[in-house]
């Protein structure tokens, strides 16, 4: 078991290694001469030269990766063009507001949509069992943007209850701080969930057809059992590498309700960096994005082999 | 057909041949679609049909600029003679003509660049589970890394790099996808591939080109039909999003996803129905996500919910 | 008084996509007295499993009871509602499934899952549940009982399983139980200790029982009385002794019919000698195999160990043995499925390549492999006609008008009517598909063919029709056959050598009536003896003998040093067969016995087995020698 987990990171590792040779190729083929850009229109061709050699940038692409790699590894994520802000302090802040929404959106959403998705499972072809999964249908199908604005349409709009722009800062009270963030979370919420709640009843009721299900049944023991005890247990896997899949997403994903909503998070500062060609930016925004799935990918793997007797105890 | 009628001993046979061997399984079943589902085909198959004669049956150009104002509700008369049946937009346009215009960008596009997907997915898939080993590692890891490169953020990227364009949209999705679909390929791949009939045609020495074609493809059809369902409305919604951050088709092409996006502003401005704007587009994108998603319910339910195990996993 | 329990006039169906009704239980009746077991015989399709289940008022999926009763003490319970019905299973009336391997939740434990039923219908405390389950556990003469509840079921062992299931039906002391082949999936030697603890605690229990097999040999060690179904009805029922030595019903003479024979010398059928059957077909010299990698020149998990087999031409070589004996594996090295470790195949004396991949065309078409399951080993997406005609085109060359011909000779010969060309495989029966399965070997015109444990997966009538046209194929083509089997009555009818495999190794192989009389080796022996006969009272015979009790016991376990077989022999000499590798012994001819033991020894040992064996315990305390000289 523990040569499974082990090769499990090994192989994370390597993944995010890829990643990195990707991000830095696809950011480089990113339009326009970067010095160009910073020095502006009127700069001599000497200081182009010497912003160039400064950076490194004269340098065989091959040398260019491998200095950004060995920054990266040992936290200097580099600096920004664009006011010269070191790109930690930029993502510092944004990183965190980031993560306060997911981590909100993660606490409501997981322990929901399990327990829809069990539930669903465990009254099928009832009205509960057809409103979730026709609702969650819906749901999937539709573009986030939609929802969002949908929302706006409802609870700015026409009733005007809530801000339609999420403006966060420090010196909000709390209320206040709750009610701009209302808006993107139940979004993020109902989107999230949506996915969850329909691999959570699917996991459930694929595993309803074992022999062992049958058995149980035919021990005379209660629906609501032998989905909690019986098929849950052996559907524990797919539901988490499900939750982890949404929980990357939730980081990184969220461009268009941060746009929506006008949310200072992570999304929204690789979008700038993007359109602002600021490449430093953009390659620890996109490594950021990536560790943080992988990372998750490995968790949920790692959660699958503990979940399972079989590796768990073996003969 | 009895198991006996010509083989066994004759003495034993004359009396015995009434007992045939019974059949085990359930008579076969073909495809049933639901009530839900038989929607879903239609829808589908109207919206197909509109992606390739919108343009004719559109009462006006999609970028034709009819009035004076913006934004009028569902049924306004047109200055010139005529009607809005579902109003106008932010630029004097008839909303009806353009949501019938954008079914051709929209539907055309996705369809095509998940076309193109699923011929690299199905393709690399494939090949990683039929050649194992180092092919099946290095495709794999290549695989693993774009897939954890969140898509709308990849889609930017590349779009932003290379400029927007109708081609590089496709190709943007079709690359984005087509990570997805290997996985999926792959999974069945391997599980045909231990099969005894493929190991049987291996044994008798066939080339590999049998193998994929005529072993493993025609087992993996059906499933993988199923899942390019699925793969297509995401493409649908990765398209629309695309251009609804207004990086996707550009004007004065309409398209579903930028006319939500320019029409957004009705909600606040627009006065009674005129704020319906951004819905109708809106409406179409749902209308036909949704009609796909309840046929693949319905394909997906009868072959046991097989699919979803392989897509969580 | 009302009977125990009764099914009276029951009836079950499904229905079509129109909704048109397809029954498929067409009203059946039987009783089950206090104490008594009910057999419900038939094949696949007869609606046996069907009827065993509505006794708890359940059917699967798309089934419904449209007609009759299921009386327990004299209550319909097909008419209780849901709740009622609920409380009735797992404590009035308890059920065992036929793989018990399937039927445990992997993620519980044994334990939990045991005491399940008693816990939650109320009948006993967890603490009371936990002991009656290790008094269960003693009662099935279960290694380990007090701490078997918390292992998981992967970690023991297939004929445990299925003990621990009685052990879970039994719990809460139902009124009826109910078995629905539960030995099936399992080996003899296996099966007759499985049968014998089921039959020890239905008698110590005094529960009444439905006993579902196709198995009549099996049915008469266990039964009362016999219900013989087919197609959903009952064809003829009545007390065990009576349906066994007088049987009516023509579809019971059937049934009779195919029941196996117990080996012995001289059961197996001539072949015409039309073919010439001196030259050497296929040898295996010196053959070492296995799994996962080869280290040290010794492959990582060793199956095989030092293999020599001879194939003559149109010989038949059976080869026998328990699962996890490597019997497939041979086959698959001789057909370069597994490249072997060490030692080398040779066909018409001529050196193969161990992997397939470095053999020539003509000789994979020489080597034709069929497989045990025909489901898997026949493409569903083709149709037979190209399921035959491709080895046909690819080897042969032949196509298009002619290969349709050629086609229908093929399915001729296999005695499957012409039209299957066109037919796809899920068209067909288990016993039609076994038959394309050995016609596509056939198309390649090879010189030997492996099958696989090709009967093993079908009903008794049906195995023993493939088996008749084996051997027709056999006298028709002069093929030779390597006849793989854990059958050892299926394999002496049939094969002219015998190769016996115990972990890894041959322990005894020779001419089939040399290998099937005296002296056998220890193991020979106890496949031999484990046969059941179809004779009541055969079970107690043999448990009688002391030498079984030693012998079954325990699984298959691959060593190292000595004899593999030691830790289950009767005649094991402690200090000896655990350490050293076994002297082969030639009693007679090209027949090869691997003991430590001398032949003479053996042959007392035949002669009087009681007193030979008596007073031997194993294993001896302090290393003491046995007894046997």
């Amino acid at each position: 078991m523990q040569r499974m987990v082990i090769q499990r990171i090994l192989i994370g590792f390597v993944t995010l290694w890829v990643v990195s040779v990707l991000v830095f190729l696809m950011t480089n083929a990113l339009p326009g001469d970067v010095a160009q850009i910073v020095l502006g229109q009127s700069a001599t061709p000497e200081s182009l030269a010497a912003y160039r050699a400064e950076r490194g940038l004269d340098q065989p692409l091959l040398f260019q990766y491998f200095g950004w790699l060995g920054n990266m590894l040992s936290g200097d994520l580099g600096i920004s063009k664009a006011g010269g802000a070191t790109i930690s302090s930029l993502i510092g802040e944004r990183l965190k507001n980031t993560m306060v929404m997911a981590g909100i959106v993660a606490l409501i959403s997981v322990p929901l949509s399990v327990g829809l998705g069990l539930m669903a499972a465990m009254y099928p072809g009832t009205w509960i069992d057809k409103s979730l999964t026709f609702g969650t249908l819906a749901l999937i199908s539709v573009p986030e943007f939609f929802i969002a604005t949908f929302m706006v349409l409802i609870f700015a709009v026409q009733l005007g209850w809530l801000p339609s722009v999420a403006r966060v800062s420090a010196e909000q009270s709390y209320y206040d701080w709750w009610r701009s963030m209302a808006m993107p979370l139940l979004v993020l919420v109902i989107v999230v969930a949506a996915q969850m709640i329909r691999m959570t009843r699917a996991g459930i009721l694929n595993v309803m057809n074992s022999p062992y299900i049958e058995m149980a049944i035919l021990k005379g023991v209660r629906r609501k059992r032998i989905i909690l005890r019986h098929a849950f247990f052996n559907t524990i896997g797919p539901i988490v590498n499900v939750i982890a899949l949404n929980l990357a997403y939730l980081v990184s994903g969220v461009v268009i309700v941060e746009t929506i909503f006008a949310y200072p998070g992570l999304a929204k500062l690789m979008i700038d960096g993007v359109q602002t060609r600021d490449l430093p930016l953009v390659q620890a925004c996109a490594m950021i994005f990536c560790a943080t799935y992988v990372v998750l990918i490995i968790l949920a793997d790692v959660a699958a082999i503990l979940a399972n007797p079989r590796l768990r105890n073996p003969k | 057909m009895s198991d006996v009628t010509q083989g066994a001993d004759a003495e034993t046979d004359q009396d015995m041949s009434i007992y045939d061997e019974l059949h085990d399984a359930p008579p076969k079943k073909r495809l049933k679609l639901s009530w839900t589902g038989k929607i879903g085909v239609v829808i589908v198959i109207f919206w197909i049909v509109i992606a390739v004669i919108g343009p004719w049956v559109a009462p006006y150009d999609q970028a034709a600029i009819l009035d004076m104002d913006s934004y009028l509700p569902p049924g306004a008369e047109i200055d010139g003679g005529g009607t809005h049946w579902l109003g106008s937009d932010k630029n004097e346009r008839d909303i009806l003509s353009r949501v019938l215009w954008g079914a051709r960008m929209t539907v055309g596009i996705s369809v095509i660049a998940t076309l193109m997907a699923y011929l690299m997915g199905v393709t690399a898939g494939i090949a990683a589970a039929v050649k194992r080993g180092w092919t099946d590692m290095i495709l794999s890891r290549i695989n693993d890394a774009i897939l954890s490169l969140p898509t709308i953020m990849l889609g930017l990227l590349i779009v932003v790099a290379l400029g927007s364009s109708i081609p590089i949209l496709i190709g943007t999705a079709a690359i984005i996808y087509a990570s997805s679909v290997y996985r999926i390929a792959r999974a069945y791949g391997q599980e045909i591939m231990v099969m005894d009939y493929v190991e049987s045609a291996q044994a008798r020495g066939e080339t590999i080109w049998w193998i994929i074609f005529r072993e493993v493809l025609p087992n993996a059809a059906m499933p993988l039909a199923t899942d390019f369902g699925l793969r297509l409305v995401f493409v649908v919604l990765f398209i629309s999003s695309l251009s609804f951050l207004g990086l996707g088709i550009q004007p004065p092409n309409a398209d579903w996803g930028s006319m939500v996006r320019g029409n957004l502003e009705a909600m606040q401005f627009a006065e009674g129905w005129g704020i319906l704007a951004p819905i109708w587009p809106a409406l179409a994108i749902a209308s036909f996500t949704i009609a796909i998603n309840l046929i693949v319910d319905d394909v997906s339910a009868e072959s046991g919910g097989d699919l979803a195990k392989k897509m969580i996993s | 008084m009302a009977e125990l329990f009764e099914i009276d006039n029951l009836q079950i169906q499904a229905r079509k996509e129109d909704g048109t009704p397809i029954p498929i239980v067409k009203g059946v009746s039987f009783k089950v007295k206090a104490g008594q077991v009910v057999a419900l015989i038939g094949e696949s399709g007869s609606g046996k499993s069907t009827i065993s289940m509505a006794t708890m008022a359940y059917c699967r999926p798309g089934l419904e009871f449209p007609g009759g009763e299921v009386r327990l003490h004299g209550e319909d319970v097909l008419s209780m509602d849901p709740q009622d019905q609920r409380e009735l299973r797992g404590n009035k009336v308890a059920y065992l499934a036929q793989s018990a391997a399937a039927t445990f939740n992997p993620a519980i434990t044994i334990g939990e899952q045991v005491t399940e039923a008693a816990v939650l219908h109320g009948t006993l405390t967890q603490e009371e549940a936990n002991k009656r389950a290790v008094e269960l556990y003693h009662a099935l003469e279960l290694p380990d009982p007090e701490r078997l509840g918390r292992r998981y079921p992967h970690q023991v062992s297939g004929g445990q399983l299925q003990r621990l299931m009685a052990a879970m039906a039994l719990v809460s002391r139902p009124d009826l139980l109910v078995l629905d082949e539960p030995t099936t999936a399992l080996d003899v030697t296996t099966q007759i200790e499985v049968l014998k603890a089921f039959k020890k605690v239905i008698q110590d229990e005094g529960s009444a029982a439905i006993y579902v097999t196709h198995d009549l040999a099996v049915v008469a060690q266990i039964a009362d009385h016999i219900v013989v179904l087919y197609s959903g009805e009952v064809q003829e029922q009545g007390p065990v002794e009576q349906i066994i030595n007088n049987p009516k019903h023509p579809y019971t003479k059937r049934l009779m019919a195919a029941v196996k024979p117990t080996p012995k010398a001289g059961m197996g059928e001539l072949l015409s000698d039309q073919h010439d059957r001196d030259e050497l077909n296929v040898e295996v010299k010196n053959m070492t195999a296995g799994y996962g990698g080869i280290v040290n020149g010794k492959p990582v998990i060793t199956v095989l160990r030092d293999i020599n087999v001879k194939i003559k031409n149109s010989h038949v070589v059976g080869v026998i043995g328990e699962s996890g004996c490597g019997k497939s594996t041979l086959a698959r090295v001789i057909a370069g499925l597994l490249p072997a470790a060490k030692g080398d195949v040779f066909l018409d004396g001529k050196k193969l390549e161990r992997s397939l991949k470095n053999r020539s065309q003509e000789e994979l078409q020489k080597i034709q492999f069929v497989y045990q399951m025909a489901d898997t080993a026949l493409n569903p997406r083709q149709v037979i006609g190209d399921i035959l005609g491709r080895p046909l085109e690819f080897y042969r060359g032949i196509k298009g008008r002619e290969r349709r011909e050629e086609v229908a000779k093929l399915l001729d010969l296999v005695e499957l009517p012409s039209d299957f060309e066109s037919r796809y495989p899920s068209e067909l029966s288990g016993g039609q598909k076994q038959r394309v399965n050995m016609a596509r070997a056939l198309a390649a015109n090879p010189e030997i063919m492996l099958c696989d444990e090709v009967t093993s997966a079908l009903d008794s009538i049906v195995s023993s029709n493939v088996i008749k046209l084996l051997k027709k194929l056999r006298d028709k083509t002069g093929v030779s056959f390597v006849f793989i089997s854990h059958d050892l009555s299926t394999v002496g009818s049939f094969a002219d050598e015998i190769v016996v495999l115990y972990a890894g190794r041959v322990v005894e192989q020779g001419p089939v009536d040399e290998v099937l009389a005296p002296p056998y080796h220890p193991y020979t022996r106890l496949l031999i003896s484990s046969v059941p006969e179809l004779r009541v009272g055969w079970l107690e015979d043999t448990m009688k003998k002391r030498e079984m009790a030693v012998g079954i016991a325990r699984g298959v376990e691959i060593t190292d040093t000595g004899c593999p077989f030691y830790n289950r022999c009767p005649i094991a000499i402690d200090g000896t067969c655990d350490r050293e590798v076994a002297p082969t012994r030639e009693p007679s001819p090209d027949h090869f016995i691997s003991c430590h033991r001398t032949m003479e020894e053996i042959k007392q040992i035949e002669e009087n087995p009681q007193q030979i064996l008596h007073g031997f315990e194993k294993p001896a305390p302090d290393g003491a020698k046995t007894v046997a000289t």
